[in-house]
């Protein structure tokens, strides 16, 4: 019988998606000092519905449920949808959007390794069109709001919707620095003027950008470890950069640098995290620079002259649609074939 | 980026090849002792196919005492090696037992009880330096030797130049990259000399200009030794990186000359020829000794007391050598043969060592612990990063799973060389090259049935086409007589006028000759009529469109189911033509509708798409040509006098209502379908 080889020497799965779980960790500490303890909340919220709605499908399509929980997939969903949303909002909102994640973007295509689309994106582009006020309520950095609330306090907002007496929502909350420079640009102020409101740090708004050089940093951490290959993050750090670059030497006053589009929004948690998704995302190299170049043009085109305050999901769900494309038209040239 | 790699690499003279892995080697348990001789065992078995090829012809009978190099068997056919006896004794059986290989079918084997003496047969070198060379390669093909690296090509095919081929570098293959394996590293560090005397046989044989010995870098005593022994030689030993594969042939040529193979070539179309070392000491003692191949280094290691490489006739069981090396553990499970990357189980520990058998591993739970279940494929193209043949190896699983073989063909499924390195590196644990070796035998099997469906067809059209040819002779030989009798009515009524204007006979005899001809020129102008095909004069040459009326007269009678025989517009020969010429059309559309039909359903058909859009032009043109010719004489032979009289109603009646609906698809199908027919230029008359 011929069944070679009879040796391996590969990470499992569960490995692989629990060096992802890891390499999140400095992003989600970063944010808890900086924002408080309320996304832990939602980061929890999300991995309890995430193994549940996982566990039940699994049961309703008989699949076995212990590979198929252990692997952490779920997990890696959950949290990435949980940091992707504004963590003050109504407990609700979370256990919806990854529940709708888990059965339809992920468990109805045939689960693991099956589905075309990016189950968090998924999940995230649901509830922006669905409860779209929710989803741009951003709490502000504790340092910069007046009133910075304790975790107990954040704990109340998100299970009953209370906040501490005297205070609204708007209070605590603000727009993200991508938002502000929209709606300011359309108020015909400039650029300049805009950015030095208080919430714009050195590069892309106080809070955020420590959050954006966590990510850098667990992303480094997963190319290190052989996660991911540098291709994704490069082509996309590059074309965003080159794009966001010629709009703003030709017009300074009325686009942002290419620093804030780099370290603002999703940019950071998308490069290293979102797309570098393997079974969504494209497999040929020259593919996966087709593939992050296609999202961080059309991220960048969104965030500018679309209607939501940053691209990053819909860019990649419809890079997502694009990928058997993408494959099929970068297939390397094989040893022996001219090509 | 990849300029700077290529620059640096031209530096260092080494080439590297896209992925590869790093397996453990677990080579240095077996290297720890030297090379050792075995005790001869009770009996050997010797299987008849040791090699790619035909089975040799056996010489010797059971029963038959025979001394050791004596030929047992000897080469038949263009590919087939000759065997040898490893050692003198009695041929006892020549029978059908269990051989070493990855299907566990048995196969003919000599069985030889050793008489202990181990008595050689009267051998002797030759003087290879001043021998022709056609004659020194035509006495290796009693030499037996293969290819030892485990390819065992019969080794007098691969040096036979054929003056098409010029070789001019030679590459030696001492990559051994497999792990455990260790079999050629000792032969190297024991035996250098004796390789390089049968590297200078090979570079004689061939004259090459350029040897090339390359060895991986994990052999630092073997490379000293053939460094040493390459000495005043203009031999070049060259140091590759220890990757797993560069022991391939292919990758080897890259890493040491920098030169692809093409996929759909061999080395030799390039001028290369790559031969394993083990290889190049079994020509050197056949040459220099007259010694043929009897024995070869087998390393013996995994779950044994004292792993180790030994000296092994061909045909010792591999029990015997699992005892040399101070027997198994407890806890052995089976025995691979080969490397664990490409190795395979054997059916039993009692099966032969062959010219095959590089390495026999005990393999233990401990040692090689099953693979976890199969996870599904993330694509996180780790298989793609390790190929060596820069495949996509999680495209092919996924069509090969999906047994969607024609899209697996197109991803060069049949580029894999099995390597495992996907399987390797596998996160989800998927057996990879399972599904490859799976999906090749799928397509192999299907072609196969494809070839016999087509010669099949090939077959019958030859049928059809020859019962119509006879019906034609027929034709022609009625069609012949009739001229015959009318050119003999002619000579009578010609004999006739003569006779009477010549001698003026009498009145009465002139009457009677008058009569005579009369009734002849009668009777010859009813042949004649006959003969042409000539309708009666009320009938001769209507107008067309009075034509065209009696035609759809007629189809609607068939149509109705009348008979036709009795109708005159049958006679008329330009009308047939029409109508046949309607009916190649017709054939002609309908051809090429199916013929787009199976070019939409490609995909899922088994045909090679590429080869076929090649092959498809010259056959449309040929069928066309054939169809062509054949309504040409469908017409000829509709129009032939003699088919209107002894054609069957049946016939005719078939032939009307084809001609009606020809008229109404040919309409219906209109520009388009002569379009296509014109493209395609097919009528495809075996589909009727």
């Amino acid at each position: 019988m011929n069944r070679s080889p009879y040796i391996s020497d590969a990470p499992s799965v569960s490995t692989i998606m629990l060096k992802v779980l890891l390499a999140l960790l400095p992003a989600i500490i970063t944010y808890v000092w900086l924002f408080g303890g309320g996304i832990l909340i939602t980061l929890t919220l999300a991995t309890v519905t995430a193994i549940a709605t996982e566990g039940l499908l699994l049961k309703l399509c008989q699949r076995p449920l212990r590979p198929f929980l252990s692997d952490y997939s779920a997990v890696i969903t959950a949290w990435l949808l949980a940091l992707a949303i504004p963590p003050l909002t109504p407990w609700w909102l979370i256990v919806v959007g990854t529940a709708f994640a888990i059965v339809f973007a992920k468990q109805l295509y045939g689960g693991l390794g099956y589905n075309p689309f990016n189950p968090a994106m998924v999940g995230y582009a649901v509830l922006l069109i669905s409860f779209p006020v929710l989803m741009t309520k951003w709490p502000a950095a504790l340092s910069l709001t007046q009133h910075p609330l304790s975790f107990a306090e954040q704990c109340q907002y998100i299970f009953s919707g209370l906040l501490p007496n005297g205070l609204d929502l708007d209070a605590v909350t603000s727009a993200t620095p991508l938002d502000y420079l929209k709606t300011q640009l359309r108020l015909h102020h400039q650029v300049d003027t805009i950015t030095q409101a208080p919430m714009f740090g050195s590069l892309a708004g106080i809070g955020n950008q420590s959050v954006a050089l966590a990510y850098l940093l667990g992303g480094l951490y997963l190319w290190q470890q052989r996660i991911i290959t540098w291709h994704l993050p490069v082509a996309f750090f590059s074309v965003m950069a080159i794009i966001s670059a010629a709009f703003w030497l030709h017009d300074p006053q009325q686009h942002a640098s290419p620093l804030l589009h780099l370290f603002a929004g999703a940019s950071m948690l998308g490069a290293f995290f979102i797309i570098t998704d393997p079974v969504s995302g494209p497999t040929t190299p020259r593919g996966k620079f087709w593939f992050a170049g296609g999202v961080a043009l059309l991220t960048y085109f969104i965030r500018v002259y679309g209607g939501f305050p940053d691209g990053m999901a819909f860019a990649v769900l419809i890079m997502n649609i694009a990928v058997p494309l993408i494959d099929a038209h970068t297939q390397p040239r094989v040893f022996g074939h001219s090509k | 980026m990849n300029a700077i790699i290529q620059f640096t690499q031209k530096l260092n003279g080494i080439f590297k090849f896209h992925g590869g892995v790093h397996p453990p080697g677990n080579k240095s348990s077996s290297t720890q002792a030297p090379i050792a001789d075995v005790t001869l065992p009770a009996l050997l078995t010797l299987p008849l196919r040791q090699h790619v090829g035909h089975l040799p012809k056996v010489k010797i009978q059971v029963g038959e005492h025979v001394l050791k190099g004596q030929l047992l068997a000897e080469a038949e056919g263009a590919v087939s090696a000759a065997i040898h006896a490893p050692t003198s004794g009695t041929i006892v059986a020549i029978e059908e037992a269990v051989i070493p290989h990855p299907s566990s079918l048995p196969d003919y084997c000599i069985r030889l009880q050793p008489d202990g003496k181990d008595a050689w047969v009267a051998h002797t070198g030759q003087d290879w330096r001043n021998t022709e060379r056609s004659a020194l390669i035509q006495s290796l093909t009693g030499s037996g030797i293969v290819g030892m690296g485990g390819a065992t090509f019969p080794t007098q095919i691969k040096l036979r130049t054929d003056g098409k081929s010029n070789i001019h570098t030679l590459v030696i293959n001492a990559a051994e990259c497999e792990p455990y394996i260790s079999c050629d590293d000792m032969l190297m560090r024991e035996r250098a000399d004796g390789i390089v005397q049968g590297v200078l046989i090979a570079q004689h044989l061939m004259s090459a200009e350029k040897v090339v010995i390359g060895i991986e870098d994990n052999k630092p005593l073997a490379i000293a030794a053939m460094q040493e022994a390459v000495k005043n030689t203009d031999i070049q030993v060259k140091i590759v990186p220890t990757l797993y594969p560069s022991g391939d042939a292919r990758r080897l040529v890259y890493l040491l000359l920098g030169q692809e193979i093409a996929h759909d070539k061999r080395s030799t179309q390039e001028g290369i020829q790559v031969f394993n070392v083990a290889t190049m000491l079994a020509l050197h003692r056949y040459f220099d000794h007259g010694e043929p191949s009897i024995s070869r280094i087998v390393t013996i290691t995994g779950n044994v007391a004292q792993p180790q490489n030994f000296e092994v006739l061909f045909g010792t069981p591999v029990s015997h050598l699992l005892a040399a090396a101070g027997g198994v553990g407890t806890d052995t499970s089976h025995y691979i043969m080969g490397g664990p990357m490409m190795g395979f189980d054997l059916p039993d520990a009692n099966v032969p060592v062959t010219k095959a058998s590089n390495c026999i591993i005990a393999a233990s739970p401990g040692l090689f612990p099953s693979a976890p279940p199969a996870m599904p494929c993330i694509r996180c193209t780790r298989c793609a990063d390790a190929c060596p043949v820069s495949l996509q190896p999680q495209e092919l699983y996924w069509f090969a799973k999906s047994d969607n073989f024609e899209k697996a063909r197109d991803y060069d499924l049949f580029d894999c060389i099995e390597c495992g390195a996907c399987s390797y590196v596998c996160p989800s644990h998927i057996p990879l090259v399972q599904y490859y070796r799976y999906a090749k035998s799928e397509i192999i099997a299907t072609d196969k049935a494809k070839e016999a469906a087509d010669l099949a067809r090939e077959r019958n059209e030859a049928r059809l086409a020859r019962i119509e040819r006879e019906k034609q002779e027929r034709a022609q030989k009625h069609a012949e007589r009739a001229q015959g009798a009318k050119k003999a009515a002619e000579k009578m009524v010609a004999a006739a006028d003569s006779d009477q204007a010549q001698t003026g006979a009498t009145a009465d005899e002139a009457k009677k000759a008058a009569i005579a001809a009369a009734i002849a020129r009668a009777k010859a102008q009813k042949e004649a009529q006959a003969a042409t095909g000539e309708a009666p004069k009320n009938m001769a040459a209507p107008s067309a469109s009075v034509q065209q009326e009696i035609a759809d007269i007629d189809a609607r009678r068939a149509a109705v189911g009348l008979s036709e025989a009795d109708s005159p517009a049958m006679q008329d020969a330009d009308k047939q033509a029409k109508i046949a010429a309607a009916i190649a059309k017709a054939k002609a559309a309908k051809a090429a509708a199916q013929t787009g039909h199976s070019a939409t359903s490609a995909t899922s058909a088994v045909v090679d798409p590429e080869k076929q859009a090649k092959t498809d032009p010259a056959i449309a043109r040929a069928r066309a040509a054939k169809a062509a010719a054949e309504a040409s004489k469908n017409v000829s032979e509709l129009a032939a006098p003699q088919l209107t009289t002894t054609a069957s109603a049946d016939q005719e009646k078939q032939a009307k209502i084809a001609a009606a609906i020809a008229r109404a698809k040919a309409a219906k199908a209109a520009a388009e379908a002569a379009k296509i027919a014109a493209t395609a230029g097919n009528t495809d008359d075996a589909k009727e």
